[in-house]
């Protein structure tokens, strides 16, 4: 572990049935001078709760899955400092006004989680169709960025245009953004759909992702939090982090496995099973020595 | 102003031999086949192609209702489809094989199963 370094562990505990399971540890080095102000703390990403989706055979718990999530939430121990959502709030209609009619659901569920410091992000299912008209209406912004206890976190739209490319205007933004941070600021970027090229025949990449990830590689602590395959999936590109969550309406395969990219069926002997949400809890770590032995001659 | 002369006439007959040779070169260059592709809310027709190694092809693409992508990651060939005109996009496969291609554009409700079937034989 590096000196003065935050460690950062991932937690995915499967809605209703609070199993917990050790995913991942990594670091988030920062910045000796900024060290004293900051502190321990920990936030839950949810993603893909889809709501709206119908398909017995997919979910047969459609209306309570994430009520069940928000409920899993509520129940923890230790509250999170906030709690974000990954995109794919809803899902995906061709008729505006149901379009609504599900943000307004869902914006109703989730308002009964404890915690008030929510913040969203889109995807294509809630996006692509208007270019994120609604869910502007109901969420605000689409790309944003906000800082807390030291890290600075980036939301990165790569959705509201329908060819899933981030464009010139919101890259420009980000590197403007990025210049204001030092080398080794904190950072964490949170994107629906991977930055990377994970699987292009499955439509699971971002058409200019490489262009962000060029920019962000100028900095030494990046860490990227994105959802869209609904599965975990971990993979590093450069000194960046990509770790993909669960969601919460149904499983997708892994990339390749099989020939189309079709939901996993629900499991009747294993309810909920591949879904899921995350809880990232990042804590500085005491001060470490590194001892290098020398002989006397 | 005799030599001037031979020299432009003996340039001008290079010239016409290179026309030549030039157009025996490009004849013998086969014209690529061209794949017509139509593509509606959610799908393509026809949804099935089968091409043949290293042969050159040029898909002309078009769609009956909104924008549309037509994407074939493996040979990183794609292109946007707009109502009302007709794009085209060359390729050449260079691998044998069963590959898929899909629309990259998200198009509605039925987007991510909007795809088809590009075998390459040899």
């Amino acid at each position: 572990m590096e000196p003065g370094a935050f460690s950062r562990r991932e937690f995915m505990q499967l809605a209703g049935l609070g199993g917990v399971v050790l995913v991942s540890g990594c670091a988030f080095p920062m910045s000796p001078t900024k060290a004293a102000a900051d502190t321990d703390f920990h936030f839950v990403q949810l993603s893909d709760c889809h709501w709206g989706f119908e398909g017995p055979a997919i979910n047969p718990d459609a209306k309570g899955t994430l009520k069940k999530a928000v409920a899993a939430v509520n129940g923890m121990s230790r509250q999170p400092d906030f709690v974000m959502f990954t995109g794919d709030l809803t899902h995906t209609t061709d008729d505006p006004r149901e379009r609504r009619q599900r943000m307004t659901e869902f914006r109703d569920i989730v308002r009964t989680l404890k915690v008030k410091d929510v913040r969203f992000m889109p995807g294509e299912h809630d996006a692509s169709l208007d270019n994120g008209k609604a869910f502007k209406e109901f969420f605000g912004e689409t790309h944003y960025t906000f800082d807390h206890k030291g890290v600075h976190f980036i939301v990165v739209d790569n959705v509201s245009d329908p060819t899933a490319a981030i464009g010139d205007d919101q890259l420009q933004w980000l590197r403007a953004d990025l210049e204001n941070q030092s080398r080794d600021a904190r950072i964490v970027v949170f994107t629906h759909r991977p930055l990377f090229d994970l699987y292009p025949q499955w439509d699971w990449a971002t058409r200019d992702g490489a262009r962000a990830i060029e920019l962000l590689q100028t900095h030494d602590n990046v860490t990227v939090f994105y959802g869209h395959i609904h599965q975990e999936n971990h993979f590093r590109t450069g000194n960046i982090a990509h770790h993909s969550a669960r969601g919460l309406m149904f499983a997708l395969p892994v990339a390749a496995s099989q020939p189309k990219r079709l939901p996993i069926p629900w499991d009747a002997s294993a309810p909920y099973k591949g879904l899921g949400f995350r809880e990232i809890d990042a804590e500085r770590v005491p001060m470490n020595y590194a001892i290098n032995e020398l002989p006397v001659a | 102003m005799q030599l001037h002369r031979r020299l432009l006439l003996r340039a001008g007959a290079a010239v016409g031999l290179l026309a030549v040779v030039g157009q025996i070169a490009v004849q013998a260059q086969p014209k690529p086949r061209i794949i017509r592709i139509t593509a509606r809310k959610f799908a393509y027709e026809p949804a099935e192609l089968t091409l043949k190694l290293n042969e050159a092809v040029v898909f002309q693409l078009t769609t009956l209702d909104v924008v549309m992508g037509f994407s074939v990651p493996d040979f990183a060939t794609r292109a946007t489809i707009i109502p009302g005109q007709v794009t085209e996009v060359p390729m050449t496969p260079t691998k044998v094989g069963e590959f898929t291609f899909l629309c990259d554009v998200f198009c509605g409700s039925g987007h991510e199963n909007m795809e088809g079937t590009l075998r390459v034989v040899a």
